[in-house]
């Protein structure tokens, strides 16, 4: 019905964009960010807890496309059991994902998402809830954004 | 019959090489005109035989080519008086678009004439270029705006309501004419008699109008109004903004530069009168020539017919789109304009845009760079489809039946 976007809309992103895990507020936890889409007025908040160094719980809240709700929801799975630098490593393999086709490294579920890179406008909302992970490792208090995003 | 039905509107796609093409596989449907128009090959000839044999600066050559375009460009500025009736052609400044010209006068008219407590109202309808500007200008004198509200999701601003909001201390009125979202056609006549009756200013947006229907400045009795070539079929990067030659008087400089000054010395420098006062540096030369020749052809239709065509096309799609379970359209049910502006239910405006875009479909998904509306109407996108005289019922049958498609591939 739609061979050309199969790519993009891989059945595990129809699933996790229709029933997203781990999609509530965490109250109270350890850090939490926003992300923006000022291109299409998408956003959510990111919510983690730690313990030490490793992530224990990661959840979010927040409206958007199919492809920003899978993202985030594959990245609070994903992210369970990480240590800060082993989740800004993922961070980078995603984006080199998402706007390469390919990943030197284990993306494992995250795989999903190689097919974004045919779809240049759909980098951003790939990308949005992993900003939003980055900056509230970093304790960021300022909404971060998909702007300077390109591809 | 309608008069429009005497018009061969298929006959008009052949000015249009750009719409006979496939996208994935898929007779393009371009339905994004709200964003912009695509151009006749009438106006792409004009810039090709302006740059082919009559290019050189304006105003201040002395030689044959310089005379050519300086003539050419002062007779697009006599045409676009013309085509919004204007009473003389020095009352058109040439800007980039309607959001210059919107900027122009928030600065130059603003600066001047707003003080620290005055209201600037505006309607909560308003495209961000007509609220911006304003934000700007307050920022800078202690102004405060207010809006107008709008009726829920059929978008009408609440007209019962505007006495309230027309207090002594406003002292302008800046309104879209058409909006871009919702497809409301507003009452420009109505609101800027009862702001004129209040001593107010009045500033209508007709980004979305003046391609779409007949347009009479004197008629329409506003102070200034503002236009964007490339959503009439002209190029991009043209637009003009009009007004009253009392007030462009009285308004200081908005650039400075060359064209712009009557006299200049290293200290001070004295000004020409409008519209060139507005005008600073070398122009935009080819845009009015390019939007010279998109006036004459949509004159040559007539935009009394394309008016009605549009609304026939908007009033087509709003009932067969209602037809698709599960679906929100915004604006008004009656008297819209040519868009429809749409959610399907549980699938985002994003995914139903791309998935469109897959079957060769052109809309556009997102805030429509309004976004206080949106959270007004609450939502953060929609999906819109906005049509332009050479689209064809045909065209919004397929949009039905892909949208339908989309339903079904997200299970909804």
């Amino acid at each position: 019905m739609f061979d050309d976007v199969a790519d993009l809309y891989q059945q595990v992103i129809l699933d996790h964009c229709k029933h997203p895990r781990n999609f509530r507020e965490l109250t109270p936890c350890t850090c939490s960010a926003q992300g923006r889409n000022p291109l299409c007025g998408d956003q959510l908040k990111l919510f983690l807890n730690l313990d030490g160094d490793k992530i224990t719980e990661a959840a979010f809240v927040g409206s958007g496309c199919c492809i920003s709700k899978a993202s985030a929801s594959l990245l609070t799975d994903a992210v369970k059991g990480k240590t800060r630098n082993e989740a800004g490593a993922m961070f980078e393999l995603v984006r080199e994902l998402v706007t390469k086709g390919k990943a030197e490294g284990d993306v494992g579920k995250l795989a999903v998402f190689a097919g974004v890179h045919k779809f240049p406008a759909r980098v951003k909302c790939a990308i949005l809830s992993w900003h939003a992970l980055m900056a509230a490792l970093k304790g960021e208090g300022q909404p971060v954004s998909t702007e300077n995003e390109h591809n | 019959m309608n008069d429009s039905q005497k018009v061969d509107w298929s006959a008009l796609r052949k000015d249009f090489p750009i719409l006979n093409q496939q996208v994935h596989g898929q007779p393009l449907v371009y339905f994004d005109n709200a964003a912009t128009s695509q151009k006749p090959r009438q106006v792409v000839q004009a810039l090709v035989n302006y740059y082919e044999r009559d290019n050189a600066n304006v105003h201040r050559g002395l030689h044959e080519l310089s005379n050519r375009a300086t003539k050419a460009f002062e007779a697009a500025r006599e045409r676009a008086a013309k085509f919004i009736n204007a009473r003389q052609s020095d009352e058109i400044i040439w800007t980039r678009g309607t959001t210059e010209a919107i900027n122009l006068v928030a600065t130059a008219w603003g600066t001047k004439f707003i003080k620290a407590g005055d209201v600037i109202l505006l309607t909560e309808m308003e495209h961000h270029s007509n609220i911006v500007p304003w934000q700007l200008l307050a920022q800078r004198t202690g102004a405060k705006l207010a809006f107008l509200p709008i009726i829920g999701d059929i978008g009408l601003l609440d007209l019962a309501r505007l006495d309230e909001f027309l207090t002594d201390r406003v002292k302008l009125l800046s309104f879209v004419h058409i909006s871009n979202a919702l497809g409301t056609i507003n009452p420009v006549v109505e609101l800027c008699e009862r702001a004129r009756r209040k001593g107010i200013t009045t500033f209508v947006d007709a980004a979305q109008s003046a391609g779409h229907r007949p347009l009479d400045v004197q008629e329409i009795g506003c102070d200034f109004l503002a236009v964007s070539g490339h959503k009439m079929c002209g190029p991009t990067g043209i637009g003009f903004l009009y007004g009253r030659m009392e007030l462009l008087e009285q308004m200081p400089p908005y650039h400075g530069g060359g064209e712009m000054i009557l006299t200049a010395d290293y200290h001070k420098s004295t000004y020409k009168v409008p519209p060139h006062r507005f005008e600073a540096g070398t122009p935009d030369i080819s845009g009015p020539i390019g939007l010279h020749a998109a006036m004459d052809y949509l004159d040559a239709i007539g935009r009394d017919m394309i008016s009605e065509h549009d609304q026939q096309l908007g009033a087509y799609a709003y009932e067969k789109l209602m037809g698709l379970d599960k679906i929100r359209i915004f604006g008004p049910h009656v008297g819209r304009a040519g868009l429809v502006s749409f959610l399907l239910n549980d699938i985002h405006a994003h995914d139903v845009t791309e998935l469109a875009n897959q079957k060769g479909i052109a809309l556009r998904g997102g805030h429509h760079c309004t976004q206080p509306l949106m959270r007004k109407l609450g939502v953060e996108s929609t999906s819109r489809a906005s049509f332009y005289f050479y689209n064809t019922t045909a065209e919004i049958d397929r949009l039905f039946d892909v949208l339908k498609e989309i339903q079904k591939f997200f299970g909804s």
